[in-house]
């Protein structure tokens, strides 16, 4: 019974991650410009990874495995958002403007 | 930045046990030759950790006790910004409104800076793409994620980890 209701729960979160991942490639397809598509990137990055993951730990139970995979997901979750800000810096620091639709806000 | 930071032995005994910990755990396996290997990458990455002056971000204990918290927040604004992102996405008028916000940051330790731009870039919508001491530059997706960024909230969560 509790066999059942982990693997119908892992399931439903193994697919929103698909879900997610799905979104966020058509994210890339569909927004403009480098920028935009960042935060496409930044959906299957972060939500899906988290969704897969806690998807795989429910499948793999009380074990080492699921440690593993903890860790594995949080490695990613630390060094995917440092992957993206060198690429928007490297972007940045040769001359890509943003285009931006509002004016520069100051906060 | 420049001044040399000399490793506590304690905390380099610590990074090590730790290291091995993680080796052990891994491998699970226990042949002296993998067993070998192990102490050598981990004696190779505690030297090219303490080059680095991975000693001189080190974390107040206290902070780290913390980090659930923040993340648990984290957490939940990757959850309502990535459906907002979703949305957005997949409505057919691609009603985005990019946008830049400057922010000034109150965090001094390099360790809280990078955790602050790190929590924002985590968040679909926003991302950080320069820091520059103490100001962030960030790109929003919306105006609704730059209004978020602008209340201030992420910096108020991480000065609470009492890091400086």
């Amino acid at each position: 019974m509790i066999d059942t209701i982990l693997n119908v729960l892992s399931w439903i979160l193994l697919c929103s991650g698909g879900f997610f991942v799905l979104a966020g490639g058509i994210g890339a397809l569909r927004l403009p410009e480098f920028y935009t598509r960042l935060h496409a990137a930044s959906l299957t990055e972060t939500m899906a990874t988290i969704l897969i993951f806690s998807g795989m730990v429910l499948q793999a139970g009380l074990s080492l495995a699921s440690v593993k995979l903890v860790a594995i997901m949080l490695f990613l979750l630390l060094t995917a958002p440092t992957a993206s800000y060198a690429l928007a810096n490297a972007a940045l620091q040769s001359g890509l403007r943003p285009e931006s639709e509002g004016e520069e806000h100051q906060a | 930045m420049s001044t040399p930071y000399t490793a506590k032995p304690l905390q380099l005994a610590a990074l090590l046990l730790i290291l091995m910990i993680s080796w052990l755990l891994w491998s699970g396996l226990f042949k002296p030759l993998l067993i070998g290997l192990g102490l050598f990458s981990c004696l190779l990455s505690l030297w090219l950790a303490k080059r680095m002056g991975f000693f001189r971000h080190a974390m107040p204990l206290q902070a780290m006790l913390r980090l659930p918290a923040l993340w648990w927040w984290v957490l939940k604004e990757v959850v309502k910004s990535s459906l907002e992102v979703t949305r957005v996405i997949l409505t057919p008028s691609l009603p985005i409104q990019p946008g830049l916000v400057e922010l000034t940051s109150s965090e001094k330790t390099d360790t809280g800076k990078v955790i602050l731009g790190n929590s924002i870039t985590l968040s679909p919508g926003t991302v950080t793409i320069d820091m520059d001491e103490d100001q962030l530059l960030v790109h929003c997706l919306t105006r609704d994620s730059a209004a978020g960024l602008r209340s201030g909230e992420a910096e108020r969560r991480i000065a609470r980890l009492g890091l400086d």
